[in-house]
């Protein structure tokens, strides 16, 4: 039982990782890279003519593979390490005879997981290209944890707890958002706004998917008969 | 008795599993996602910035 929970997280994290790096490559990094060049100043929004109008287009991947197989690389780390916290929670949910998971009902968690671990916290924290200037990093990270957890909590809730008190994970949701994100108190960004809205949205439907995948895959090996 | 302690037991296989599991995936994640090491943040940093964890 417990080496199946084990290799069923790297799987599960291994295949979302994947799909979730191809994804990256075709929406996000490319976006990324352009956002580096308004950080690096080989492009200029907003310029001394105060015009807020420049070039747009996306530079190739350029012939940085070590970069990117980092990227490759750090995703499955990632999407394994997240595999794992969703399998202990699958697990302890059916230990405690909540539910009997299935692989359909893993699409559910999945989803779920992508609300409290990537929306949740960016609706005070959006994803930001390089080169934006942030609040302290320790205090964005405290919150950012905090959120997560929260909100993981409160969807758990909401799902299995009944009576009233499910009502205390709706409280756990709002919580997070009614403290407030850690900001700075003026504009730093040189990247053209419509850039960094982009790179938010499929930096968010990247993840989305890759949640997905790694709900139904963690359910689908974890459930399947040997 | 024996029933009992045959449950203890049974409880003790299955929560440990899970205990080690949520704690192997915390360590990854502070690798991947937390950690400011600069160079474990430089060799993430691409992947960090697309998944909207709190970088630099």
């Amino acid at each position: 039982m417990s080496q199946k929970l084990l290799t069923s997280a790297v799987f599960a994290g291994l295949a979302a990782g994947l799909i979730a790096a191809a994804l990256q490559f075709y929406f996000v990094i490319p976006t990324l890279l352009e956002g580096e060049l308004f950080e690096g100043g080989t492009r200029v929004h907003f310029g001394a003519d105060g015009s807020p109008q420049s070039e747009r287009g996306v530079p190739g991947l350029g012939g940085e593979w070590g970069r990117h197989l980092m990227t490759v690389g750090f995703n499955i780390v990632t999407y394994v390490g997240f595999g794992f916290l969703m399998l202990a929670a699958m697990a302890l949910t059916e230990m405690k005879g909540f539910t009997t998971i299935t692989a359909r009902q893993g699409i559910i968690w999945g989803l779920c997981g992508f609300i409290a671990i990537q929306l949740a916290p960016a609706i005070g924290l959006p994803p930001v290209l390089p080169g934006t200037i942030g609040a302290e990093v320790e205090a964005r990270q405290a919150w950012w944890l905090g959120t997560l957890i929260a909100s993981g909590l409160g969807l758990w809730m909401i799902a299995f707890v009944r009576g009233p008190l499910a009502l205390v994970g709706v409280a756990l949701l709002a919580a997070p958002q009614l403290i407030g994100a850690p900001r700075l108190d003026t504009y730093w960004g040189v990247a053209p706004p419509e850039l960094a809205a982009q790179f938010v949205t499929y930096s968010l439907g990247a993840a989305a998917v890759g949640w997905t995948c790694l709900g139904f895959f963690c359910a689908y090996f974890w459930t399947r008969e040997a | 008795m024996n029933a009992t302690t045959k449950t203890i037991a049974r409880a003790d296989v299955q929560l440990m599993p899970i205990v080690f599991a949520a704690l192997a995936g915390a360590m990854l994640l502070l690798a991947s996602g937390y950690a400011q090491a600069s160079v474990l943040h430089d060799a993430a940093h691409d992947q960090r910035h697309a998944m909207a964890f709190p970088c630099h």
